[in-house]
């Protein structure tokens, strides 16, 4: 059966297909639908885990207990699950093992361009990156096969296009793999160094038999055209370069990319005049080339960051794109994102905005929009869990350097699940002085609403054990601890202002439900009667000072003319945050 | 020849199912397609583009800027946004429907009374009409992607694909007689 497939949904159905019995993965565009999509099959055993390196190593047990397993995460998550990773990569595999990992070239979504396909070269495991969806489903199929065959877990690398785009799949069924007996191997399980030494030896063994193997792969294919102009590409750059240089120019299209093949690519390059590598990110494949001792293209005409899409090749090439239309550039508004109606980050970021003197160590998710107008509320935002941590190193600095400010960091929930447990530990065992703010809205909100282990329910949606976060805080050792409805501001205020006043580390909770999530029967009866309502502008009160527009709702519409505010009645939800900013009463609620 | 079609819109106008019905009823008629879509922030109002490309062998599944046989904008702003995207003798079809962004109604900038007219100047062939004023008449704005998806099918040529079927099989069966209703005021309106 033909079916149209996201590369992420054929990945899931490659795994599928592949008797994949365990799937693990933390969510993070573009890779989050992947596990998505597996947990719709019974079959298979998913789970979200509270972060990449905890997934890496729950593949990694049900590799070792005889299944087939597998984690997926995106770019910067591998380098949380690094650690495992290069060791494990030691080992080899008992049941067949993948890593997925989702890049960004172009950085849609992610705080860096990482090419990881130099983890690979670096943990010396053996890569395959597909161009599009039907290569998804195959290279996963063929990379649980081959973990098994040659003893090792595979990586398969993603890029933002191919996770996203959709193209036609041939689906086939699933072949049931038997789980193979556990046996207890020291040797291979324990990296103590007398082992590790061993393996060391052994990986350059299996590496040059990978390297064979690359020579003789399928997925590494020549297409002999004209043979004036020779391309090396990888995953969807093939398909970009065959729009701009069409049938005339020769490919090698390269699917299994580490190892390489020295033998295959020697003898393309001999067989072209001039040779083109097209490929996103780093030249990975370039500096291969070049070893080999060819002088290819590349990085001297195309970008080294960024995709390599049509148009840029285009414009590098042939220094113009394809003919465009003049129009009314100017007159194009910008429409960045912004936090939702209801939003229950608003009011915090709101009041916060408005404390002097402080320095806000910002995180990951929806509330980095916090760092923009009209809240500046966010001075810094490094990577999954670093505001806590960020936040004790600035403020020991500070109070050492004798530097009289307070340093507030906040997380998500999720977030706070991920890594920020082991930051708020570095801050109680270090005695330091910052105030640690979870915004707890009950959910992996940004990446679209994924349960957390705060959250009541798996990724199969079974009921699951929930983490209370306020006992949890206190058992880690903070004194002070205040929860909060974020949409109260005077009690945000309250809240902030206790902290600020105490030289002790104290936790700040703010509970209320991210407006977009899907409500469990415990949110109904603790959040009662959220979202049902509506505020209205009385438009006789109004004295258009638009003061309620500085809470950034965009429920908030200002009219011109007539110079009062009007809220949208079709997407306000009553969170009443505007009405306690408004200074002459003129926001009400109506039920 | 691959065809271009390009779908924009903002987060929650239902472009990515539009885009999703026309690729299922391309595919199913027997064309290779591919579609691109970029989501990342559009729950949070940003803005949101579909990219489906057909034919008999498609390669890339990004449309070049200059090679959109078609725009589709179910917001009129982001008709002129993607401007750059039509192939110099292309179509736009454009809502004409207005939403303003935070950083207009928080008075940083002005949203343009002429934006149709605008987009009249660069592109040859435009059809504009409010789709979301005819989408209310039929008893729901959310229609309006599917009053849109009737345009692309008859200005694309592509009636011949079963397009009911493809309705009762991807919308909720309480708005099946509502979109079907949709599909028709679409095709409609170009006659017009």
């Amino acid at each position: 059966m033909k079916k149209l497939l996201t590369g992420d949904e054929a990945i899931a159905r490659g795994a599928y297909e592949a008797g994949v019995r365990h799937a693990s993965a933390y969510p993070g565009t573009p890779s989050t639908e992947i596990l998505e999509n597996i947990a719709t099959y019974k079959e298979i055993y998913a789970e979200w885990a509270p972060n990449e390196k905890v997934a890496m190593e729950s593949a990694i047990g049900a590799s070792m207990a005889g299944v087939r397993s597998m984690a997926s995460m995106k770019h910067v998550g591998v380098n949380v699950a690094a650690d495992p990773l290069m060791t494990y990569a030691y080992m080899g595999v008992n049941g067949g093992t993948v890593l997925v990992t989702a890049d960004e070239p172009g950085m849609f979504s992610s705080q860096n361009e990482q090419d990881n396909r130099n983890y690979a070269k670096h943990g010396k495991f053996p890569m395959m990156e597909p161009a599009d969806s039907q290569e998804c489903l195959d290279m996963m199929k063929a990379a649980f096969d081959l973990s098994e065959e040659f003893n090792v877990l595979f990586m398969i690398r993603l890029v933002t296009r191919v996770c996203h785009s959709k193209s036609i799949v041939e689906l086939g069924e699933r072949k049931e793999i038997e789980v193979k007996p556990w046996e207890p191997n020291p040797m291979k399980y324990v990296a103590l160094p007398a082992h590790a030494r061993i393996l060391r030896v052994q990986i350059e063994e299996r590496t040059a038999k990978l390297r064979e193997f690359s020579e003789v792969c399928p997925y590494n294919r020549v297409e002999m055209n004209d043979r004036k102009v020779g391309i090396i590409a990888s995953g969807p750059s093939y398909y970009y370069a065959k729009e701009v240089f069409g049938e005339e120019a020769s490919y090698l299209k390269l699917g299994f990319t580490w190892p390489l093949p020295p033998k295959k690519i020697t003898e393309f390059c001999n067989s072209v005049d001039e040779i083109y590598i097209v490929e996103e990110d780093d030249p990975y494949i370039e500096d291969f080339v070049r070893m080999l001792g060819f002088k290819p293209h590349g990085k001297d005409l195309f970008p080294p960051y960024g995709e390599m899409l049509p148009s840029i090749l285009r414009k590098c090439l042939d220094g113009e794109e394809l003919p465009t239309v003049e129009y009314a550039q100017d007159k194009v508004i910008k429409r960045p994102p912004t936090l939702c109606s209801g939003c229950p980050h608003r009011g915090f970021f709101y009041r916060l905005g408005k404390r002097k003197n402080i320095m806000i160590s910002g995180d990951i998710g929806c509330y980095t929009l916090a760092a923009g107008p009209p809240y500046n509320a966010m001075n810094s935002c490094v990577c999954m869990g670093a505001s806590f941590s960020v936040g004790h190193g600035a403020q020991q600095a500070f109070d050492r350097a004798g530097v009289d400010r307070r340093v507030v960091a906040v997380l998500g929930d999720s977030t706070f699940f991920h890594t920020g447990i082991n930051s708020l530990l570095n801050t109680v065992y270090n005695n330091s002085r910052t105030i640690s703010v979870i915004l707890d809205n009950r959910i992996t909100a940004m990446t679209g609403h994924q349960n957390n282990p705060g959250t009541g329910f798996t990724a199969q949606g079974d009921p699951a054990g929930e983490i209370q976060l306020e006992p949890l805080v206190k058992a880690m050792g903070i004194k002070h601890v205040r929860v909060v409805n974020p949409n109260d501001l005077d009690a945000v205020d309250k809240a902030l202002d206790e902290l600020l006043a105490i030289d002790e580390a104290s936790v700040l909770i703010t509970r209320w439900p991210c407006v977009l999530k899907k409500f469990s029967q415990e949110d109904i009866d603790e959040f009662e009667g959220m979202f049902s309502t509506k505020n209205f502008v009385n438009q006789e009160v109004c004295i258009g000072c638009r003061k309620c527009q500085k809470t950034g709702c965009p429920s908030l519409e200002f009219q011109d003319e007539e110079k009062k505010m009007l809220i949208n009645p079709d997407s306000c939800v009553g969170c009443d945050v505007c009405m306690q900013v408004c200074p002459v009463q003129a926001i009400q609620k109506k039920q | 020849m691959t065809k271009n079609v390009l779908l924009t819109g903002v987060g929650g106008q239902g472009t990515i199912l539009a885009a999703k019905m026309l690729t299922i009823g391309l595919m199913e008629h027997g064309y290779d397609v591919k579609m691109s879509e970029i989501h990342g922030m559009s729950q949070r109002g940003g803005d949101v583009i579909s990219q489906v490309r057909y034919g008999e062998k498609v390669l890339s599944p990004i449309i070049e800027k200059g090679s959109a046989d078609m725009i589709v904008a179910f917001e009129k702003m982001e008709a002129l946004r993607t401007l750059p995207y039509l192939r110099p003798e292309g179509t736009v079809v454009v809502n004409d429907y207005e939403i303003p962004s935070m950083t207009v109604s928080t008075g940083l900038e002005k949203y343009a009374k002429d934006v149709i007219q605008e987009i009249q100047k660069s592109a040859n062939k435009v059809f504009a009409f409010d789709a979301t004023k005819m989408a209310r008449e039929l008893g729901n704005a959310k229609a309006t992607n599917v009053i849109l998806l009737g345009t692309i099918i008859k200005i694309m040529d592509l009636e011949d694909i079963d397009w009911e079927q493809i309705i009762r099989t991807n919308v909720k069966e309480k708005f099946i007689d509502l979109n079907l209703e949709a599909l028709k005021v679409g095709m409609d309106a170009v006659n017009k």
